[in-house]
């Protein structure tokens, strides 16, 4: 009976332990110890920084990494209130690319989740070997800061005073902005129809937007109404034209005979900085065969932007809008650092693209 | 004689109420109240109530009703107070049977004005595009529906003032305006009999005309800088006006939306070999500058 007690406590101590280890991530640790391939090394690697065990992960780089701890974590984990700190690695796909005794390449998909939806990042990267095990070399990060320097913004700043809401019946107040929807089109696209274009503020004070379409059957009577939600740029400087895409899902196009436009617009206080440029923009392809338009931001003020969302038009030939698409940029904009960007064009559109304009959308946390 | 307070009462019910009266002092069949066919808004008067006795009075307006104990043989009083919203009213004085009497209060002289003026922002040189709208009332706050006259005073920021009078009929008088071609505020004052309102609206550049930048190149980096960003009538854009700079290069297409500041708007683009840039402001496109002498 005692040594019965005894063994079943030596049993039941070594279970724990063993649930210690596996919840502790000793068996990914392992893995990524004892990676046989170049593909289990990135895999481990991935599920280290899914698991936010970025030290460990850090620990399994190869030496000749161009990165210390501290940026290989502020890449991963994100910094400044960006998009990336409030994102998770739900999954990432691993294909081989090219491999030989002693290199590899490899090339991983990672899917962020983010409170704005999905992102993807695909990366190739370069993978060794090191004895028995392959190691991840990663790739030096892009320069997350200028040197310490003085910017000076002469800033612009709109401000507005109300009608008093006690003042008698006709009193005066300032009127809301004027804008205008400068183009609209109304496209068939699978399983949907979508209604886009370009809209102007043609004040001379900021308006804050929004462009809401309704569907109308033959008889007048409607079939839905939609709003641009995020796919337009909501504040709006003088004379500033931002494109908007609103979707219809389930809606056939056959069945639509008409559309009712309706811009709204709000006189707003807002800023005229920061100016962000959109540099080095071009069509081209990425790792997996899509059409994007790729680029890069830059921030011309003096602070962080922390959240950043590109809209992106397209025209055909006769300048007609055929598409508007976004993307998030899931790094925050420090200034004077170009931050690179990529937004998916469908392959019908980018046949038929025959320019394009971008305009940034941005939030800042401190944006007085 | 003595008073007693209104009857808060609501529409319906008063309503209610002024019916039924009516009906009484139809079915007891007596000689009608002597009342002025028409009284002022606001002015005191008084009814005489014939016989002797005690007697209730009641006086049922357009937006209260007042009831009263009153002695007969003397005159019923009515206070300035008790007939300040124009419209029809009924008097109605109940002995042993009702006795009744319609008249009308009309609004008194012109002495509010309610002044909308649209916009509040306006390009110069718009025609037809300022909306001015004066409403006429007296001290309560009736519509002064007789013919009052009221002029539009307008106070331009450059330029001589001028006035435009017109008649408010129904209580209510309009007129329309051109912008003219130079910014800046415009006062305008409705004034009628003794009263006065001022509204401003701002005239404001219109779209930009003959939008021109220039090319300041810098080892490997150009400088652009538009000129002076003026309408058509020469006046400025405003500082905030968003101009948009594109360049295509070797690298591809960059571009910088930026505002004018100090009424002209800058830019840095850094170059990858032959570079066409543009401007545009708005809808508005302006010159192109192609850079080391080919597109």
């Amino acid at each position: 009976m005692k040594w019965g007690l005894v063994f079943f406590l030596a049993i039941a101590t070594a279970v724990l332990v063993a649930f210690a280890w596996l919840q502790s991530g000793g068996l990914k640790q392992h893995a990524m110890l004892s990676a046989a391939t170049p593909e289990e090394a990135v895999q481990a690697l991935m599920g280290q920084i899914q698991a936010h065990n970025f030290e460990p992960a850090y620990a399994s780089l190869d030496r000749s990494s161009d990165t210390d701890l501290a940026s290989f974590t502020r890449e991963l984990a994100g910094s400044d209130g960006s998009l990336r700190t409030y994102s998770s690695l739900q999954t990432a796909e691993v294909s081989p690319l090219h491999s030989d005794a002693d290199q590899a390449l490899v090339r991983v998909r990672m899917n962020w989740s983010s409170a704005l939806g999905s992102l993807d990042d695909v990366r190739d990267l370069h993978v060794r070997r090191d004895g028995s095990v392959w190691r991840v070399v990663w790739p030096k990060p892009a320069p997350s800061a200028v040197p310490p320097q003085v910017v000076s913004v002469n800033y612009l700043r709109w401000e507005v005073i109300g009608r008093n809401t006690s003042q008698n019946w006709g009193a005066q107040d300032v009127d809301s902005p004027k804008v205008r929807i400068t183009s609209m089109n109304a496209i068939s696209r699978p399983g949907r129809v979508v209604i886009l274009g370009e809209v102007e503020n043609e004040d001379t004070v900021p308006a804050y937007l929004n462009v809401n379409a309704t569907l109308l059957k033959a008889d007048g009577s409607p079939i839905e109404e939609e709003g641009s939600f995020d796919l337009i740029s909501h504040v709006l400087l003088p004379k500033q034209v931002s494109p908007y895409r609103i979707d219809f899902p389930g809606v056939r196009m056959d069945a639509v005979k008409s559309v009712r436009m309706d811009a709204r617009a709000l006189l707003v206080p807002a800023s005229a900085d920061p100016v962000i440029a959109v540099s080095d923009q071009a069509v081209s392809k990425d790792g997996l065969d899509r059409n994007v338009l790729k680029g890069s931001l830059v921030n011309e003020s003096g602070r962080p932007v922390n959240i950043a969302q590109v809209l992106a038009a397209y025209y055909d030939n006769s300048g007609k809008v055929i598409w508007v698409s976004d993307g998030y940029v899931d790094q925050a904009l420090m200034p004077q650092v170009p931050v690179p960007f990529a937004v998916d064009i469908p392959d019908d559109i980018a046949a038929r693209l025959k320019n394009y304009r971008v305009i940034v959308n941005h939030y800042a946390r401190s944006s007085d | 004689m003595r008073r007693t307070a209104p009857i808060n009462c609501t529409l319906r019910h008063c309503l209610a109420a002024l019916a039924l009266l009516s009906m009484l002092s139809g079915w007891a069949g007596a000689d009608d109240l002597r009342v002025p066919a028409t009284v002022q808004a606001g002015q005191s008067f008084s009814i005489p109530a014939e016989g002797s006795g005690q007697a209730t009075f009641y006086l049922v307006g357009p937006d209260h009703v007042v009831k009263r104990s009153v002695t007969l043989g003397s005159a019923v009083a009515i206070q300035s107070s008790d007939v300040r919203a124009a419209g029809r009213y009924h008097a109605i004085l109940c002995s042993s049977s009702c006795t009744s009497a319609a008249f009308l209060v009309e609004a008194a002289k012109p002495a509010h004005l309610s002044f909308f003026l649209h916009p509040s922002r306006v390009p110069v040189s718009t025609p037809q595009s300022i909306d001015a709208t004066a409403f006429v009332f007296d001290q309560y706050f009736n519509l002064v529906l007789t013919p009052a006259v009221v002029d539009f005073r307008i106070t331009p920021e450059s330029g001589a003032s001028f006035s435009r009078p017109s008649t408010a009929r129904r209580g209510v008088t309009w007129m329309r305006l051109d912008s003219t071609p130079h910014e800046g505020r415009v006062q305008v004052t409705a004034v009628s009999d003794k009263t006065e309102e001022a509204r401003v609206i701002q005239q404001v550049a219109a779209e930009a005309c003959g939008l021109r930048m220039k090319a300041i190149p810098s080892g490997n980096a150009v400088t652009l800088e538009t000129d002076p960003v003026r309408d058509c009538s020469g006046n400025a854009l405003p500082d905030g006006t968003v101009v948009s700079f594109t360049k295509v290069d070797r690298q591809g297409k960059s571009t910088v939306d930026t505002p004018i500041k100090k009424g002209v708007a800058r830019v840095e683009f850094s170059l990858h070999g032959p570079a066409q840039i543009g401007v545009a402001c708005g809808v508005v496109l302006g010159n192109e500058v192609a850079l080391n002498g080919k597109l």
